[in-house]
């Protein structure tokens, strides 16, 4: 908990909601006849409203990306390092939007909220949702906030993917796209962690089907198990060796007893936590999200065709330690951009740190984000 | 910004709106020129960090990749021009490297530090010391120049490779280009300036 805000803080941030009080239809044909989206927003809007930044989080995060809530919150938004006054984002600069997406359990409508037909939670009945639906949906929010057209659309993972698909369904309101540590669709390894997370939250006996919050229990095992399986993923193998090595958090080697390694107390401890603010149903949808993206399927497999409409300019970053979504992800990304004719810059972070780094204060990594935004705020105008 | 002397040459090789490709950008001053002057689609590679920071400071296209890598991600006839500064003599196979600079792009300029210069071969005969001079300014242990060439082996190597001379141009070490020293530019030349482009 701050007891002073830092002055590169945005502070104490407010949640906001937009409610979008028309039917929306999404990608898998089911209507929504309404929904809402809670979001927060750093820095001013100028005049033009030229300046606006979206941040798009990842597979487990939400709108909360920087600042405190309360004096009483005990870590700022989960992209702090990266958002407030002269941070790579800088709200000095730019008016940032963050939003939970659409499925979320943060705020924004999705399992846990009440089906306004059945009067039930959605719980596993709330309907597919693709990443194009969460940029339509977020287009909405833009439209409200009075946004034609973003200065950047940021994001890492999952959030990278928002970012590209932004780029291709809505050209002309995207100025540039920062994509990092991102690809332009899973792997089948990628798919396979992500559906052996999903049987880890399904077969828990508390799942109940998805129908947990009507029995009053959790798949606090299954959700801890899915977090403890992509948290590994998320690191690196030298990154886990320099930070936890075979240290023992207790019990003797020896004897064999009581023994717990660091790492094991570590993933248990990330695990519950996890466990205690994320919903089952929102873990399986996001994860399908995330295996569905393929923007390219449409055009026969042919990335630079679905990129030809696209009028943003790109940063596309990676981690030399990511092997969750590796460099040669981002270069195939990169390859198609320099095929279709659209500009791009590109680099390779060098880190230990895996696919984790693009939450971290890395500083070649920040460097180049300033640089690239200071860049970005010249040619979008105060 | 003033730009360098052969950047300069290079630059008015240049169609308006064409495609280049900058291997070894640098700082991406020629890019930065052309985007600007040209409305080029231009795209730099290079590996150094603060290369590639000022780049961006730039607006330039800077992808960050190895030129020992090779440069098979991009596709035949993709460029209208692909350029190589001073960058030749320090990667791994020059030889398949211009086959490639080829295979994408429709012409290409190299350039290169000549170690067939007098002074080069001076202190090699006199002193037997291995030559160190404005063009060729490090030791021979601490050299990034790995595979160094004088005008007449770069263009026996354009024989063996099949590509077509378009134009030679000699200039010293400053790139500035003097008649006199197109006279015997084996032996006068600090810089080569090769325009290359493919035999039909």
């Amino acid at each position: 908990m701050p007891s002073v805000i830092a002055e590169d803080s945005v502070g104490i941030v407010n949640s906001q909601i937009y409610s979008h009080t028309q039917p929306f239809t999404l990608q898998c044909g089911t209507t929504l006849p309404s929904y809402e989206l809670v979001y927060e927003t750093y820095g001013a809007l100028n005049e033009n409203k030229s300046n606006a930044i979206l941040i798009c989080h990842a597979l487990s995060g939400h709108h909360h990306a920087a600042g405190y809530h309360s004096m009483d919150e005990h870590k700022p938004g989960w992209w702090d390092t990266c958002i407030g006054p002269n941070k790579p984002i800088d709200t000095n600069l730019f008016y940032v939007v963050s939003v939970n997406n659409l499925g979320g359990c943060h705020g924004s409508t999705g399992p846990l909220t009440l089906d306004p037909e059945t009067q039930k939670f959605y719980g596993p009945s709330f309907p597919s949702v693709l990443v194009r639906d969460w940029v339509v949906s977020q287009s909405h929010l833009a439209d409200h906030l009075g946004i034609h057209k973003f200065a950047a659309i940021v994001g890492g993972s999952l959030g990278g993917m928002q970012a590209l698909q932004w780029t291709i369904d809505f050209p002309e309101r995207v100025h540039a796209a920062l994509l990092i540590a991102c690809a332009a669709k899973l792997s089948a390894q990628n798919i396979a962690f992500n559906e052996i997370a999903r049987q880890a939250i399904t077969t828990d006996p508390n799942f109940f089907a998805g129908r947990y919050v009507e029995n009053s229990v959790k798949p606090s095992q299954g959700l801890m198990l899915a977090r403890m399986i992509g948290h590994v993923t998320y690191l690196s193998d030298d990154g886990m060796r320099d930070r936890f090595g075979r240290e023992l958090k207790s019990g003797d080697l020896s004897s064999g007893g009581g023994v717990e390694f660091q790492v094991e107390s570590y993933l248990h401890y990330q695990g519950r936590a996890f466990s205690k603010h994320f919903d089952a149903n929102t873990y399986v949808l996001m994860t399908k999200a995330l295996d569905y993206f393929d923007p390219a399927r449409e055009t026969g497999d042919d990335l630079v065709a679905t990129l030809a409409p696209v009028k943003a300019k790109f940063l596309v970053l990676s981690f030399s330690s990511d092997w969750r979504f590796p460099v040669d992800r981002s270069r195939e990304i990169v390859n198609a951009l320099i095929e279709a004719r659209k500009n791009v810059a590109a680099a390779e972070i060098e880190s230990d740190q895996g696919h984790d780094s693009f939450l971290l204060p890395i500083e070649r990594y920040v460097r180049i984000l300033r640089s690239y935004l200071i860049r970005v705020a010249g040619e979008v105008g105060k | 910004m003033k730009l360098r002397a052969d950047l300069k040459l290079i630059s008015e090789l240049v169609n308006p709106n064409a495609r280049v490709l900058d291997l070894g950008c640098g700082e991406g001053d020629l890019l930065a020129h052309l985007q600007n002057t040209k409305q080029v689609n231009g795209y730099g590679l290079d590996v150094d960090a603060d290369n590639i920071r000022i780049c961006i400071d730039k607006g330039v296209n800077v992808i960050e990749q190895n030129l020992d890598d090779g440069l098979s991600n991009f596709a035949d006839d993709s460029f209208d021009m692909v350029v190589m500064t001073e960058t030749l003599q320090s990667v791994r196979e020059p030889d398949h490297l211009l086959k490639e600079m080829l295979r994408i792009g429709e012409e290409c300029v190299v350039t290169f530090p000549n170690f067939g210069h007098w002074r080069c071969r001076l202190q090699l005969l006199t002193f037997g010391r291995m030559p160190v001079a404005n063009h060729l300014p490090h030791s021979w242990f601490n050299t990034p120049n790995i595979h160094l060439c004088t005008f007449k082996d770069f263009e026996a190597l354009c024989l063996d490779l099949n590509l077509r001379i378009i134009q030679r141009r000699v200039v010293d070490y400053k790139h500035n280009e003097y008649t006199w020293l197109s006279s015997a530019p084996n032996l006068l030349g600090t810089v080569a300036f090769y325009r290359l482009g493919k035999n039909s």
